[in-house]
């Protein structure tokens, strides 16, 4: 007893209208229907972080919300926020202080640290490792990470 | 994993829901933040037939002070609670515990009614409902009801939530001039489910304490009230260590903890004194937010 229902949206400024399964969720639908596959399916239940996306201006968990529910929002994804330049000093950062290795994590990461940075700038290096906890990278250790966000929060400061 | 197939309703009123219910019973679950019901159903843990997304309803929004009591929406989000002024103002105990709810993005979307529902042993907000004497508005097709927070969790997931009914709103008594509220938790990384928590709550004169609220979270099947404890507190003035004097006490509240895959009874009733003696100075020490 599945439906599809037909849904509205903006998806990195772009308005879409499809039909989904009602059991969809919003990542999947951005990779499979949009074919934007910069956001990554890990856990799915919300742990991981690595598809993290942003709904009308936050960061959520693409695994945690349905398709359907965005009918009306405004979503962006890392290839959204890479195009228009937001986060190109973060990305740079990362690419500099090698802040990834396998990537897996990255655009869940820049997203996450985008947020941060926007309201606090300033945020110290606990305030940093405390704000990406929900983001979990198995490669680097973090030190990298927090490095480069760091960085860029100063450069955005001064 | 996927969830498994269910129909979809984007209700737009509070009788949209209850026809939902009317006509599905229990094959219908309500989705509001779905942090926690989004995972169940991705883990098949969970398969309704019917889900009502309740996120577009007005009446379910808005943080409001009337009198002394503030009022919150059940849609209202972790996030939301935590930068509210009023919520700092007048119901502080819940401020200062969103920090330890997940992490941000997961706050961007939870809500305190669905946390509430939920009624996950681990959860904070429940724990400080209890702690803040907190009453719970619900409404069904039968009407209203109000329920106190204390009255509220039944056991793991289970509340006092009939079938058809649904948390409206939480109301929380505002928090006097002497009074003091502390929160603290316990876990292995940030943002993960508490090993051991603790919410409280005292009218501090001097360095005495009075009506004192001690709620443990993460210990049992639900919140913990530690009424031994809190009645051999009562009066009594505040020293380091205080703990040891009640430690016959606190064995006894605790003596039918839980514990978990990862954290045996014996180590949560050690984190339980442990948050104990940190509470209780901090108690005293006046902290108010």
């Amino acid at each position: 007893m599945s439906g599809t229902q037909t849904i509205s949206l903006s998806v990195n400024g772009e308005d879409v209208s499809r039909s989904v399964d009602t059991r969809r969720n919003l990542l999947d639908f951005l990779r499979e229907d949009l074919q934007l596959t910069g956001s990554h399916v890990g856990c799915e239940h919300g742990v991981c972080g690595a598809c993290t996306i942003r709904v009308n201006g936050e960061i959520v968990r693409g695994c945690l919300m349905l398709a359907v529910q965005a009918e009306g929002a405004a979503v962006e994804t890392i290839e959204g926020v890479s195009d228009s330049g937001e986060i190109a000093d973060l990305q740079k950062a990362f690419h500099e202080r090698n802040a990834l290795q396998c990537g897996f994590c990255t655009p869940g990461m820049l997203l996450a640290a985008a947020e941060l940075l926007k309201s606090n700038p300033g945020a110290s290096r606990d305030e940093i490792r405390d704000f990406i906890s929900g983001n979990y990278c198995r490669c680097t250790g973090y030190q990298s990470i927090v490095d480069a966000i760091e960085a860029v929060g100063s450069a955005r400061l001064s | 994993m996927k969830p498994a197939p269910f129909e979809y309703v984007r209700a737009k009123s509070m009788d949209d829901i209850f026809a939902t219910f009317q006509q599905h019973g229990d094959d219908a679950l309500i989705l509001a933040g779905g942090q926690s019901l989004m995972p169940m159903l991705n883990m098949r843990l969970a398969s309704p037939k019917i889900l009502v997304d309740i996120n577009r309803i007005p009446e379910l929004e808005g943080i409001s002070v009337s009198g002394d009591v503030l009022r919150i929406g059940a849609l209202t989000r972790h996030r939301k609670l935590g930068s509210s002024a009023d919520v700092a103002q007048h119901a502080p105990l819940l401020k200062l515990a969103v920090p330890y709810i997940a992490h941000p993005a997961i706050r961007n979307r939870g809500t305190i009614g669905g946390s509430l529902s939920h009624a996950d042993p681990a959860a904070e907000l429940p724990a400080c409902a209890i702690a803040s004497d907190a009453t719970i508005n619900v409404t069904g097709r039968k009407g209203d009801r109000t329920i106190a927070a204390a009255d509220f969790f039944l056991g793991i997931f289970d509340t006092a939530l009939e079938a058809g009914e649904i948390l409206v709103s939480i109301d929380i008594p505002t928090i006097g001039a002497t009074e003091r509220i502390v929160f603290d938790e316990l876990a292995r990384r940030r943002g993960d489910y508490a090993m051991t928590g603790l919410a409280a709550k005292a009218t501090v004169d001097g360095g005495t304490l009075r009506d004192l609220r001690l709620v443990f979270f993460a210990v049992a099947d639900r919140p913990l009230v530690a009424r031994e404890t809190m009645a051999a507190l009562e009066g009594v003035e505040y020293s380091p260590g205080m703990v040891d004097a009640v430690e016959d006490a606190l064995a006894t509240d605790l003596q039918d903890v839980i514990g978990d895959l990862h954290t045996p009874a014996e180590t949560k009733r050690h984190l339980a004194r442990v948050l104990v003696d940190r509470v209780l100075a901090q108690l005293v020490g006046g902290e108010l937010s």
